[in-house]
């Protein structure tokens, strides 16, 4: 699309994020609300929505909930009710969702990002609470829908953004964002290709100097981060050409579709949205005391932005280095307490990044898993900057020696290796000799001024050594050497 | 407040219930009575007074997050009018 039209509009932009809570069982009954189950297995009666059942709330999705509050610094409702959100369709065997309207858990608090365009706040407007529907399944070869009840009854919570996002970009630093919090809070799993984190956007474009938003359409069905930002670069090109043409833009719901990249209206049977929601008057209201509320904040971890900042000032790593280690909770923490061994931190962080991480996602474990505790890690690291063994024999050998050794120290599993590095002058010396006796040509050369031959003499006392030589020693020694003859 | 025949369709269709048009007119009468006996309410001064959400006293009625015995799948879709050995079947609602 030309710059130049695309410039004319401002575009505005909310999410509607559901996750998926992490809890054993449903958010009103005690099934299990395991992902994966053979089709309608985890259904009792008050899934099924059999009448004269009644709904119990499930503890720990207050919990949950109040932690995500908590993360983004919203205000936690104390008194707070469901609500019943009336429609029907055939996943929805109550004819009603319950949810939260009146009187959401969290309101206001805000997610904040990074783009290329620097830090900001994007409010949120509320978190709630809600249950899941069952899936429906519509294939081409059936004439029927299947209904599948198992996720019926799942506990949710919803975060609602203000209509306060500028464009694509800040779409998808808002959602990895939530996502990185809801896995370091361990209340959702963040797996958006399994469904249990799930985006809508509302998408409207309005012209530069307006201040009046322009009607605004939803988009459902992306599973990855990437296609809700295709959606929404997609939805908005479409607006813009509607527009240009003279049409206006119809409020309506609109798939993706990941093959084409396009969205397109969606033909439901449902076409008249009245909700009419009402306070449910099976479940009793809940009341957050203090007390409650002080002992879920006494057990929130540490969150990504707090360790992000902690490990930029109190390590002085870059915040490139920052950034990767607090991608996932399980590699900050591992990161976190190798510091806690060593002063060398910067090595902390490379060593992290590099030979750690590659080794999970090799073996798809997390840090919690990894072989080598923090402080067997910050002792090789501390060999290595002692110079008493070279970063090349640390990462190759020593490393993944360790592993086969949890009991012993680097120290004595690189002594038992013969890796430890020669440092010492008596050894190299003779070695050094023995090089420049051999090599009568080359050291020749060097006294003509071609300095650079120097890396060859490295290279062979370094061989010769089996690479225990300390390079720098060695070459303080080879340099003095060359320089007297 | 009078009940036309717009809201007759309206609630009609939101409850997804047919009705025989000889009644039509009966209804919205009956139900033109029913909101204004319920309007009466609006000349009590509620200033002040918070939205009665529930008519009982209980708070935090919870329970622990536990996975309990359940309905066998067997006797989940017992009942269901039409259905095979995975699935509930309706009539299909996408095109």
């Amino acid at each position: 699309m030309n710059p130049a039209i695309r410039d004319k509009y401002t575009v505005v932009i909310g999410l509607e994020v559901h996750a998926q809570l992490s809890t054993r069982s449903k958010i009103f009954n005690s099934d299990s609300s395991l992902f994966g189950s053979a089709p309608n297995h985890n259904v009792d009666v008050i899934s099924l929505g059999h009448p004269g059942t009644l709904p119990k709330l499930n503890k720990r999705v207050v919990e949950f909930a109040i932690r995500m509050g908590l993360a983004c610094k919203c205000d936690i409702t104390r008194l707070t009710i469901f609500d019943r959100k009336n429609y029907f369709y055939p996943d929805l065997p109550k004819g009603y969702q319950l949810t939260q309207d009146r009187a959401p858990i969290c309101k206001g608090g805000f997610i904040a990002i990074k783009t290329k365009d620097g830090e900001r706040n994007i409010p949120l407007n509320r978190i709630h609470m809600e249950e899941d529907a069952g899936k429906s399944i519509h294939d081409d070869h059936e004439s029927d829908s299947l209904i599948d009840l198992n996720r019926a009854g799942t506990p949710l919570i919803e975060i609602v953004t203000e209509p306060a996002l500028r464009s694509s970009e800040e779409a998808g630093a808002v959602l990895s964002e939530i996502r990185k919090i809801v896995r370091y809070l361990e209340i959702c799993d963040g797996n958006m290709e399994e469904g249990s984190l799930r985006c809508d956007a509302n998408v409207s474009i309005m012209p530069k100097d307006s201040t009046l938003f322009g009607k605004k359409v939803e988009i459902k069905n992306m599973n990855s981060i990437k296609n809700v930002q295709r959606a929404i670069d997609s939805e908005v090109e479409r607006q813009i050409r509607e527009v240009e043409k003279g049409n206006a833009i119809i409020s309506e719901t609109r798939t993706f579709d990941a093959v084409t990249g396009k969205t397109a209206g969606m033909r439901t049977k449902e076409e008249l949205n009245d909700y009419r929601y009402f306070p449910d008057p099976d479940l009793s209201p809940v009341r957050i005391s203090d007390e409650w509320l002080a002992a879920i904040t006494a057990q929130m971890p540490p969150l990504p932005n707090e360790l992000f900042e902690k490990f930029i000032s109190q390590y002085h790593i870059p915040d490139y280095d920052a950034g990767v280690l607090t991608e996932a909770k399980d590699v900050a923490m591992y990161f976190r307490s190798t510091c806690e061994h060593t002063k060398h931190f910067k090595a902390v962080s490379n060593w992290v990044m590099g030979p750690v991480k590659s080794y999970l996602n090799e073996f798809g474990v997390t840090a919690d898993e990894f072989p080598v505790p923090p402080a067997k890690l910050a002792e090789l690291i501390e060999l290595v900057e002692a110079g008493q063994v070279s970063y090349t024999i640390a990462a190759q050998r020593l490393f993944p020696e360790l592993f086969k050794n949890p009991n012993k120290s680097a120290l004595e599993v690189a002594r038992q290796l013969n890796l430890l590095q020669d440092s010492n002058q008596e050894s190299l010396q003779p070695i050094i000799d023995e090089v420049i006796k051999e090599f009568p040509l080359k050291v020749e050369e060097f006294k003509k001024g071609k300095k650079g031959i120097i890396a060859m003499f490295m290279g062979e006392v370094m061989k010769r050594s089996k690479g225990k030589a300390d390079p720098k020693i060695a070459n303080e020694l080879l340099t003095k050497k060359l320089k007297s003859l | 407040m009078k009940i036309d025949r717009a809201h007759l369709d309206k609630i009609a269709h939101l409850a997804r219930l047919e009705f025989d048009e000889k009644d039509a007119e009966k209804m919205m009468q009956d139900m033109t009575a029913i909101v204004d006996w319920v309007e009466k309410l609006k000349e009590v001064n509620t200033d002040g007074v918070e939205p009665l959400t529930t008519m009982s006293y209980e708070t935090n009625m919870f329970r622990e997050d536990e996975v309990k015995d359940h309905l066998s799948h067997e006797r989940a879709l017992l009942n269901a009018p039409k259905k095979d050995n995975d699935y509930f079947r309706v009539p299909k609602v996408i095109e």
